[in-house]
């Protein structure tokens, strides 16, 4: 008899919005499957699968990811909140509610990778995160003004091949409150 | 029972006024399912495996590992799986064999579907996929495309091949300004954010497919045809679609689905890697395009000559119609267009938005500003010069063109007054400016289609039609359509679509959606009214009619039907390090009425946002020794993202069909055409370089430098 053979199965836990779900996944289960075919919660949107178009984005302890490179059995432990866990009830996030009323999506399928990212963008800022498109990124320059060209640099992990972006953005600086910046 | 309203609830037009998308709610919560998303019970999983040479057969496929893993169901492949017909001619031709997968050994390109995986899980099923050993006898393969194949041959597509009348070489002899180029766009992939995914369910003798695709009767029919089935024991749901843009018809997924589905007697879902995608479901053929223009010093043409050439598979005729442009926006003496293909070891191409007119208008909207630079006559004024009366080639009447309205509208909202000629004299820190523009035309039809209107008992009606919502916002726009033709209100309309069941309808393709699909609604309601007005009250099932606009269609006078563009661009160029960055887009567009103007311009710019793609980003590129693609995937292939995507404004003029029941004509692909143009006008304006081959990358900016700086 030889050694026995290594597990392919764990029993995780993992919380999704609040709730907490008991499963067991084969170890190669990303969190991304495991919370479309396990958990049907099938807002989280595969586009790659391989970290490549943000339509997976969730939010992992309020900081964004991208779900298909995250094994679910690395997510134990983790506050995980996805498109299904941000509106209260029946009233929307403000981020959804703009992509609703700017037309912020066509096709919809990048939809909720860009409003989860587009929540954590925002929460990035006003925590005075610098990015790529901040003139000046001292410590002591305090929070940018949320311009286009930041939102834009912000969120281009996201695509969305339908091309809409150019309302995507406007629905982002309204939820932010910083439409006059962002024109 | 209720009593039937004996008056409309509500008289005032909702056709014109903006209303956000119906199933908005359910698109930004996550509650909107796709294809891959409809549970099923007993639901096993499908792994496609591609071939990994580009020309030759298989010689074996060793499928006792890969079935000997936990999990696994079965393996499929041309040695074992059910037979398909395939000699059939289909709604849009004969099939794609792409799609008709594991029915012989030849393998007729890298990427071709070799065998399926099924398996309890996707996990098993990709590690199953993986393990598969297929073993092949490889034979040499040709990839090489270029216009000066001696094997290209002019094909009849959906448009003629070749068309002609003049003496071309006559009058460019005789011409005071000539324009003698060459142009080249690169391999293009439609990339929809959603990969194609299908469920197919078997229940008795009948199929049940759950599928991501631009027509749901058009599958239907499709798959009827393959399985050899009565296309009612044949029903296609595809609800919610995750983009399109001509590569959801049908392809390996649904086939191979079906296939397992009956099999193993359960469910069965496939669903396409990204990097599946970009070998399976079509892309737009690179071109090669020369353009000859002769003009006299005021810049009207005496000839216009436009060729082209594009690849396709050895399996599939695909004509990329990228003369279409040249046929409809201007004529001249001598006048000759041409459409040729090459067969190649390649996938086979097919339709992405605006098949043919975007990397025709490129070519010859380009070379309209080279002409317009020779003869010092501003690029507008040219065109307005070039105005034709009736169509270059049909002679036929024009059902509306107002493209000089587009060029007026559009100047006076860029600023393209102030403009400065001369190239290469704006500056602006390390960068050099420019502005360009170009035109636009893309052609507007109707397909035949069914429509079901109920008047239900609570006083509100349901349409049912098999229209396809890939984005386009296609639910919204029928549910305006329906509430005006019915003189109610919007809130009381319901519009349900994607389901086969519905009856046959045209697909969500050729800008040809929304207006089909609305002349079968209006019809529908106006025959419902009638009824309404006879009837005192409604029972508890309603009262149902139902449409066909299969006559009324084909009594359509024949006419030049297009919608019309005019495309500006502002560029900035870096030539110390090749960037080009688009700095902000203005199209004005004359493309009939607008039913919804939240979503059209959101479709419009959608396509503008396209033409900055395909200006300075997209290009697939094979491996000439593998006969492969290099980075078959989204950070390979590169579709433009936020950052890339500047400020875009798109409007439109007063325009209508008069001829259309409701007066529309098609916006889903009007809006990339010239864009890409525009754009590389504007980079010659900028540096005084000509870029006549796409994308517009750094090392072509670095190379192409400045001219006269």
């Amino acid at each position: 008899m030889g050694p026995a053979p290594a597990p392919t199965h764990s029993a995780i836990t993992l919380q999704v919005n609040g709730e907490k779900y008991t499963l067991s996944v084969d170890h190669r289960t990303t969190l991304l499957d495991a919370l479309r075919e396990r958990l049907d919660l099938t807002g989280t949107k595969k586009g790659c699968d391989q970290g490549q178009c943000g339509a997976c984005t969730v939010l992992l302890d309020g900081r964004r990811a991208v779900s298909c490179l995250q094994l679910a059995v690395a997510a134990e432990g983790r506050e995980i909140t996805t498109i299904e866990g941000l509106a209260d009830g029946e009233r929307l996030h403000p981020v959804q509610q703009a992509f609703l009323d700017l037309d912020g999506y066509q096709c919809g399928y990048c939809t909720p990778g860009q409003i989860c990212s587009a929540v954590a963008v925002i929460e990035e800022h006003a925590a005075g995160w610098p990015s790529a498109a901040t003139d000046d990124v001292r410590p002591e320059a305090g929070v940018p003004e949320l311009t286009a060209e930041e939102i834009r640099e912000r969120m281009s992990g996201n695509l969305c091949r339908c091309g809409a972006y150019v309302s995507i953005v406007q629905a982002v600086a309204r939820a932010a409150g910083a439409e006059e910046a962002a024109v | 029972m209720t009593t039937a309203p004996t008056r409309p609830a509500a008289a005032q037009g909702s056709v014109g006024t903006a209303h956000t998308r119906v199933e908005g709610r359910d698109k930004v919560t996550g509650a909107a399912r796709y294809a891959a998303e409809i549970p099923f019970t007993g639901l096993a999983h499908g792994w496609l495996v591609l071939s990994t040479v580009a020309r030759g057969r298989i010689r074996a496929v060793d499928a006792d590992a890969a079935l000997a893993l936990p999990g696994v169901l079965a393996v499929l492949h041309h040695g074992n799986a059910p037979r398909l017909v395939t000699d059939y001619v289909g709604m849009l031709g004969v099939p794609d064999p792409t799609a008709a997968v594991f029915q012989h050994d030849r393998v007729p390109h890298a990427g071709w579907p070799v065998a399926l995986v099924v398996a309890e899980t996707p996990e098993q099923a990709r590690e199953a996929a993986d393990t598969l050993a297929v073993r092949y006898d490889e034979e040499p393969h040709d990839i090489a495309f270029s216009a000066a194949r001696p094997d290209a041959y002019p094909v009849d597509g959906y448009t003629p091949a070749v068309t002609e009348k003049g003496d071309v070489e006559a009058g460019l002899a005789a011409s005071a300004v000539v324009v003698d180029e060459e142009y080249t766009t690169p391999e293009e992939h439609h990339s929809a954010m959603e990969p194609h995914a299908a469920t197919a369910r078997w229940d008795g003798g009948r199929l049940e497919v759950v599928d991501s695709n631009q027509g749901s009767t058009w599958v239907q029919s499709e798959l009827a045809a393959m399985f050899a089935l009565d296309p009612s024991a044949v029903r296609v749901v595809s609800e919610h679609v995750g983009g399109g843009f001509g590569s959801k018809g049908v392809r390996a997924q649904q086939v191979a689905a079906a296939m397992a589905a009956s099999v193993l007697g359960r469910p069965v879902r496939v669903v396409l890697t990204r990097r599946q995608v970009f070998s399976l479901t079509g892309y737009r053929s690179p071109t090669a395009q020369r353009i000859r223009l002769g003009a006299d010093a005021g810049g009207r043409l005496r000839v216009l000559e436009h060729r082209s050439w594009n690849q396709t598979s050895t399996v599939y005729e695909f004509v990329e119609s990228s003369a279409g442009p040249a046929r409809v926006l201007y004529d001249a003496e001598a006048h000759r267009t041409s459409q040729e293909v090459v067969r190649l070891d390649v996938p086979s191409p097919t339709w992405m938005r605006a098949p043919g007119e975007a990397p025709g208008s490129f070519a010859l909207e380009s070379a309209f500003d080279e002409l317009a630079e020779k003869c010092g006559i501003d690029p507008i004024e040219l065109r307005l010069r070039n105005e034709p009366e009736t169509g270059p080639v049909s002679g036929l009447p024009f059902a509306g063109r107002n493209l000089a309205a587009c060029f007026r509208e559009g100047a006076r909202r860029f600023g393209w007054a102030e403009r400065d000629p001369r190239p290469g004299v704006r500056r602006d820190g390390r960068w050099l400016l420019g502005t360009g523009t170009a035109a636009a035309s893309f052609p507007v039809g109707a397909g035949a289609s069914t429509a079901a209107l109920t008047a239900e008992a609570d006083g509100t009606f349901t349409v049912r039609i098999a229209a396809a919502d890939i984005g386009t916002g296609a639910r919204t726009a029928l549910t305006l359509v329906a509430a005006d033709a019915l003189g109610t209100a919007p809130e009381r309309v319901r519009v349900r679509v994607g389901d086969s069941a519905f009856g046959s309808a045209w697909i969500a393709g050729g800008s040809m959606g929304t207006r089909s699909w609305s002349w079968a609604v209006t019809e529908a309601a106006r025959e419902l009214r009638e009824r309404l007005a006879l009837s005192g009250e409604i029972p508890p099932e309603g009262i149902t009619v139902r449409s066909d606009t299969t006559e009324a269609i084909g009594a359509l006078a024949r006419k030049e039907r297009h919608s019309f563009g005019a495309q500006f661009a502002e560029v900035a160029v870096d030539v110390a390090t090749g960037e080009v960055r688009v700095r902000r887009m203005l199209g004005i567009f004359a493309a009939g009425r607008i039913v919804n103007p939240l979503t059209a311009r959101s479709q419009l710019i959608g396509g503008m946002t396209w033409g900055i793609s395909m200006a300075l980003h997209e290009e697939a590129v094979r491996d000439r020794v593998t006969g492969a693609h290099y980075g078959a995937d989204l950070a390979g292939y590169h579709v433009a993202t936020h950052a890339d995507v500047p400020r875009i404004e798109a409007d439109w003029v007063d325009d209508t069909d008069p001829d259309d029941p409701v007066g529309i004509k098609g916006i889903g692909e009007v809006g990339i055409v010239g864009a890409a143009a525009a754009i590389a006008n504007a980079v010659w304006h900028a540096t005084g370089v000509r870029h006549r081959a796409l994308p517009i990358r750094p090392d072509r900016v670095l190379t192409g430098g400045t001219a006269g700086v």
